[in-house]
């Protein structure tokens, strides 16, 4: 099992400790819904550093990149400009989602998946050379995500006493979507919560304390199980239970991160993608909701009279609905009607749209 | 190491039985089984009256993480449910052997008690699944 310089911490502080992946890592510290609210309403922190910064150098990185990523870097300007996209194989499925920063004019950096970091890596490392472009797996660093509304407020002084106040100060006045930093500190306004917050990269080696000044400021450790229902509720994908190499983004909610425009940009996935569309009848993606007693879960059958129509791609129970609540990939024709099997029983569920929390609330919920 | 209560029976598939005395019996899930289930959000009770076989489905608890089937650790006719848990299945993680009990049944076989765990079995049992 692979363990990440947080490990001794998270047992400290008593998590319960599962395989993710090929990580060990904390799915709890106690109670899950009780740290999904500290995110809602408070702030909480994850250890992501089974995630993965690689950083892409050279003159033509830019253009390495438009030819890999689905989503046009050309939108990125500004240094430390943050763009969400997929990478996807020739047949338009998604080998990864990321997050790619303009760092500079030749040195880009992305943040990947822990479970499909190794394919990643082996991909880019085979197109780079085409592109002049070096590839720095930054082993090096470890990441933490703070989130919540009082997230940035109480991160601040940490990565202060930590970075510098330099950064610190560049830090406070980010924008959404946007980081400051370098190649060791680099503090992003992203995350996976649907809350507003910081993505820190660090030196593995100032990690801990990092992770203990945090704590101390009153920013409770969350596991992935929160991680899930609060990702799960702001309407924001996972990589393999929502997508994945046999999935269109067109048919994952992801329409949004395709850049089609300029027409005369080439990249990989892109044929495909313009055939299936042409073909049309592409299937749909939506939010359900259980509205009796239950919990939708991943792959759970759903039916639109006795005719399966589609199945839940990632469900669970939503602590600020205090219902079930789920993703789902269905038949491009199905109606509004439809029923989850659960262990048998066939269940009346409500199609929403996405997202079902964002900030602190419910939102886009019939009563 | 989680609690386990001395004057209780219980099962390797982590369920307690408490013995009324009078051919009836309370039942519930342990509390190491709550701490690896998680925050339970749902669950499916059995109802009054249900003829339950040994070893056969009783109900159903979710978790936030979850959903894990609840098995009867004897035979008999369901008396009582803990109506409480339909809408604070909680109860469950916090108290597992007091309000978070489950159902009681009716023993057809009051003989089925001997084949159950005592606590110290059972403490190996978790102690075995915690290693």
């Amino acid at each position: 099992m692979k363990k990440t310089v947080l490990n001794q911490a998270h047992r400290d502080l008593k998590a319960r400790m599962v395989p993710f992946g090929d990580w060990d890592m904390p799915v709890n510290y106690g109670s899950q819904i009780e740290e999904h609210h500290a995110v809602r309403k408070d702030a909480g922190m994850f250890d992501v550093s089974h995630m993965q910064a690689v950083d892409l150098t050279g003159d033509r990185v830019r253009d390495l990149l438009r030819y890999l990523l689905a989503n046009d870097v050309a939108k990125l300007k500004d240094p430390g400009k943050a763009l969400y996209s997929c990478m996807l194989n020739e047949r338009g499925g998604v080998i990864d989602d990321l997050i790619v920063y303009y760092m500079r004019e030749d040195w880009f950096r992305l943040v990947v998946n822990a479970g499909t970091a190794e394919k990643d890596i082996q991909w880019l490392k085979q197109h780079a050379p085409d592109y002049a472009v070096s590839v720095r797996v930054r082993n090096d660093l470890a990441m933490i995500a703070v989130q919540g509304p009082n997230a940035r407020e109480k991160a601040i002084p940490a990565i202060e006493e930590f970075a510098g106040a330099e950064l610190s100060a560049e830090a406070a006045v980010l924008k959404p979507f946007n980081a400051a930093g370098g190649d060791s500190w680099f503090v992003g306004r992203t995350g996976y919560t649907g809350e507003d917050g910081f993505e820190v990269l660090m030196p593995q080696e100032q990690a801990e304390a990092f992770w203990n000044a945090l704590n101390a400021a009153g920013v409770r450790p969350c596991g992935l199980g929160a991680r899930d229902t609060l990702r799960l509720e702001a309407g924001m994908n996972l990589y393999g239970s929502d997508m994945d190499e046999e999935t269109l983004p067109l048919e994952a909610g992801l329409g949004w991160t395709l850049a089609f425009e300029p027409q005369d940009r080439d990249f990989v996935g892109r044929k495909a993608l313009e055939a299936r569309k042409a073909e049309g009848h592409l299937r749909k993606f939506t939010g359900l909701i259980l509205e009796g007693r239950g919990v939708l879960r991943d792959h759970q059958k759903l039916y639109e009279d006795d005719t399966e129509v589609g199945e839940i791609t990632s469900g669970g129970f939503s602590p600020t609905l205090e219902k079930a609540i789920a993703f789902a990939r269905i038949h491009a024709d199905a109606g509004e009607n439809l029923r989850v099997d659960i262990r048998g029983k066939k269940l009346p569920v409500k199609r929403v749209k996405l997202p079902f929390a964002r900030a602190g609330k419910a939102v886009n919920i019939p009563q | 190491m989680s609690y386990i209560p001395s004057d209780l029976l219980f099962t390797s598939s982590h369920e307690w039985i408490r013995d009324e005395g009078d051919d009836t019996v309370t039942i519930g899930i342990t509390d190491h089984a709550q701490e690896l289930l998680g925050d339970l959000v749902f669950i499916e009770l059995p109802e009054v009256g249900d003829t339950i076989e040994s070893g056969g489905e009783a109900g159903v608890v979710e978790s936030v993480k979850a959903a894990s089937d609840v098995f009867s650790p004897v035979s008999g006719e369901v008396i009582e449910v803990n109506e409480d848990l339909v809408d604070s299945p909680e109860l469950v993680n916090e108290q597992a052997y007091d309000n978070g009990w489950i159902y009681k049944i009716k023993l057809a076989d009051p003989a089925e008690l001997d084949g159950l765990l005592n606590a110290e079995a059972y403490t190996e049992v978790v102690e075995a699944d915690e290693h």
